[in-house]
């Protein structure tokens, strides 16, 4: 549009009709029969934070990588500044001033940060000269608002580092509008909170404009300016986030299912300590101290809620417990047995585990769901027979049974594990560890990545087996489940239980303060 | 010369010679693992690259025309490797196995008229030329495929350090998911890196035939190109060490003939297992319980 010989009036018109940044038309994609997005728009207007709602599922990844050029949309539109834009691939968006922070960081370990931004970048030379690079990205640093050394392994950054190293690589590749996936998922409360907010000020200061994938009405209360929400694929309503409150974004996530009820607490006499750990050291595969002369109790009938940033050493604790790595020094007793994780004692003993990433850690994928339930007890009667062989009749028949009581929705008992939802490979898992009584129950995320009606379940089962007297240890990320289920909250950071406090006495403030190392 | 004196110079001198193809096929695994792929059909690639080398330099008469044949093969032997890896459910390791038995077999179906018939070698200069003993100059003979091969691991070196090449290949190698993300297509750069990795070990299977032992025969190898494959790790994933750990078994293998030179005449099998205890006994020390490998690309994981 030429303004050439246009009067002031036009001008102004002009300058009130900003179109937007960046405008989604209709998009739709199906992955094989299932629809993923149906005919969704997004208007982000240039200068905003927006916020893109919904649940897990709901579409709202499928919708930004068809946007980036990650997925090729099978109907539908993308404008940028007004004009119609082909992206075929990130390059593309790139090139247009769009870039995205992934939700698993797309960042190279293994090299420092320095190396991470050039890497980045459109252009390399042919041979670097890396003092050059190193200056040139201090002088870059200078005029963020924040600062990372670039002479830094990324390996040994925390999570909020790296997350601040993603939007900068953003700033350095000179992004207009930056694409961020559930940003703040791996971040204390504190850490999440700063990020947002260096994001909102660069937007208020023009640098930038926002698209970010959300589940947390706080955070798209606090920063957000204007929100779309989806639901199973679906636009289910958009707004100014001034004009709503967080009941009517709930409403339009979950639409009109029945309210999610965790089972209720249910008072206990105080119970016998079923699980003590004792100074529990365990490094983890670099051969770092990853827990340190940890010191924990468990007593039955009570949930210890483990909050922490991942990566604190609770994954190598859930290990230690389950098995699956060896101890360096401590001890541990299980009701007052020393414990070392081998099969037979964690039946004798009844400890049982839902671990992180399920199909992988406590799932065969290629076997089917029958075998997997009948991990714990294949070689034991019903199910042993003649002496050595495996009855897969009596497996089916179990695993039958645990189907239809746990509601996993499989094509069947002999279809292979790996091909189910995530939510119902965590049911199955379930249904083989609390199918019989247990005295220990190790969770570690075990609502991670699932919907919200699994959520509920998972949740109410987890309940419902402390409220009969099984002493359960969780470990999450996710401070809201801790809150939801814990009566105890120990939190670890750097390997260590820094801090302790009964649910009823627990703050936020205070957690995030010690999640975080700062207390 | 004192006993002691002979079995060192045996030594060195052995460790020039031997370590020649274990560095050309350990720099070639080097580039191509840090790309995130295992190539184990580099023992096929030798053996190919020996005999094309050798038929080449006895039709043609020029050694060195040999050479560049023996790093063609190793090329096209290296994008089939690629190739096959690329296509979906595929394993490495398999694909690596098979190819290093069609690599062995193919060369040696192709090279039964070349036994026998004797062909130019490459020219070797001697660093002994200060000494007034033949035995001297004779073990310091230094081919000058193995100056080659210190100018390649410097370059190597370089490449992943320094360039953009190296760059792309070690994000590729570190997370492909990176990669992707920034629009690097992962298949190619393995493809490209599979290839050059292809062509130094063809290249050191030159050294073999056109050098040292210096004949084409079907037992020529035995296993050269796995060993060196397996000193990769042992060099933990840098060009520098592979030349480390090339010269170290080079050395190591010519302890039982540089002791045999001298007189000692027991044990000499025994003596000749020294590189592959030493591989060991150093393995063994410099690992951990519970770390992981330092050094090791992230995307490399044998069962891909």
């Amino acid at each position: 549009m030429s303004l050439a010989g246009a009067d002031t009036d036009d001008i102004a018109t002009v300058q009130l009709a900003v179109p937007p940044a960046l405008e989604a038309i209709g998009l739709s994609k199906s992955f094989g029969s299932m629809r993923a997005l149906d005919d969704v728009s997004l208007v982000l207007e240039r200068g905003t934070v927006h916020a893109l709602l919904g649940e897990n599922g709901a579409g709202k990844s499928t919708l930004v990588k068809c946007i980036m050029g990650y997925y090729r949309a099978d109907a539908g539109r993308v404008s940028v500044d007004g004009a119609p834009a082909r992206i075929g691939s990130p390059r593309d968006a790139a090139a247009l001033g769009i870039g995205m922070v992934y939700q698993h960081f797309t960042l190279v370990d293994a090299m420092t940060v320095a190396e991470n931004l050039v890497l980045a970048r459109r252009q390399h030379p042919f041979v670097f000269d890396w003092a050059a690079e190193r200056t040139a990205i201090a002088a870059f640093m200078e005029k963020m608002p924040f600062q990372l050394d670039p002479a830094r392994p990324v390996r040994t950054l925390a999570a909020g580092e790296k997350q601040k190293l993603e939007i900068l690589k953003q700033l350095y590749l000179g992004s207009s509008i930056v694409i961020l996936d559930e940003p703040t998922s791996v971040l204390t409360p504190a850490e999440a909170d700063e990020v947002l907010g260096l994001l909102r000020g660069m937007v208020k200061d023009g640098r930038l404009t926002v698209l970010m994938i959300s589940h947390k009405f706080r955070e798209v209360m606090q920063f957000a300016d204007e929100v779309t929400v989806l639901r199973r694929g679906r636009l289910a309503g958009r707004g100014r986030v001034a004009d709503l409150d967080p009941d009517a974004m709930a409403r339009m996530m979950v639409g009109d299912e029945p309210p999610r009820a965790t089972g209720a607490r249910q008072a206990r006499p105080r119970g016998d300590v079923v699980l003590r750990v004792d100074s529990l050291t365990a490094h983890d595969d670099l051969g770092m101290a990853a827990v340190s002369e940890l010191r924990l109790e468990v007593r039955a009938g009570e949930i210890v809620g483990i909050a922490g940033v991942s990566g604190n050493g609770q994954e190598e604790l859930v290990e230690v417990l389950a098995g699956q790595r060896e101890p360096r020094g401590g001890m541990i007793h299980v009701s007052g047995v020393g414990y070392l994780a081998g099969r037979a004692q964690m039946r004798t003993l009844m400890v049982r585990c839902l671990p992180d990433e399920p199909l992988r850690n406590a799932c065969v994928g290629t076997m089917s769901v029958a075998e997997n339930i009948g991990f714990r007890r294949f070689d034991r009667r019903p199910f042993r027979w003649a002496g050595a062989l495996v009855s897969k009749g009596a497996l089916r028949r179990h695993a039958r049974a645990l189907i239809k009581e746990f509601g996993i929705r499989t094509p069947g008992p002999d279809a292979p594990i790996s091909g189910l939802s995530g939510g119902n490979v965590q049911r199955a898992v379930l249904a083989r560890e609390l199918s019989e009584d247990v005295a220990l129950l190790v969770a570690s995320n075990p609502c991670f990545g699932l919907d919200f009606a699994a959520v509920a379940e998972i949740r109410t089962r987890i309940m419902e087996a402390r409220n009969r007297g099984t002493a359960v240890l969780l470990i999450s990320a996710d401070l809201d489940e801790i809150f939801a289920l814990a009566d105890r909250i120990v939190v670890m950071s750097d390997g260590r239980a820094v801090h302790e406090t009964p649910i009823e006495r627990a703050d936020l403030g205070v957690i995030g303060r010690h999640m975080a190392g700062h207390a | 010369m004192s006993a002691a004196a002979g079995v060192a110079l045996g030594v060195i001198g052995g460790a020039i010679r031997i370590s020649t193809p274990f560095l050309f096929v350990s720099l070639g695994e080097c580039l191509t693992e840090k790309s995130g792929r295992v190539n184990l059909g580099l023992e096929g690639t030798l053996v190919m690259g020996a005999m094309a080398a050798y038929g080449v330099s006895y039709l043609s008469g020029s050694p060195w025309l040999g050479v560049l044949t023996a790093g063609a093969a190793g090329l096209v032997l290296g994008a089939l490797h690629a190739w096959l890896c690329a296509r979906p459910r595929v394993n490495d390791v398999a694909v690596g196995i098979a190819l290093m038995l069609f690599g062995v077999g193919l060369a040696f179906f192709l090279g039964k008229p070349l036994i026998g018939p004797s062909a130019p070698h490459l020219p070797a200069f001697s660093a002994g030329w200060w000494s007034g003993s033949a035995q001297v100059r004779s073990a310091l003979q230094i081919n000058a495929l193995f100056v080659i091969g210190l100018v390649a691991t410097v370059a190597v070196r370089f490449v992943l350090a320094r360039t953009r090449w190296g760059l792309i290949i070690r994000t590729v190698g570190e997370s492909g998911d990176a990669a992707r993300a920034m629009g690097y297509d992962v298949a190619r750069v393995r493809l490209l890196a599979t290839m050059a990795g292809g062509a130094l070990a063809g290249v050191g299977g030159s050294f073999l035939s056109l050098f040292y032992p210096g004949s084409w025969n079907e037992g020529l190898s035995s296993g050269q190109g796995l060993m060196a494959v397996a000193l990769v790790i042992f060099a933990r994933w840098d060009p520098l060490r592979c030349l480390a750990a090339s010269l170290l078994f080079g050395g190591a293998s010519a302890l039982g003939p540089a002791l045999q030179s001298v007189g000692v005449t027991s044990g000499y099998y025994l003596f000749n297992a020294a590189p592959y205890a030493l591989t060991l006994a150093i393995i063994i020390a410099t690992s951990s319980r519970d770390r992981a490998l330092h050094g090791q690309p992230a995307e490399l994981r044998v069962a891909k």
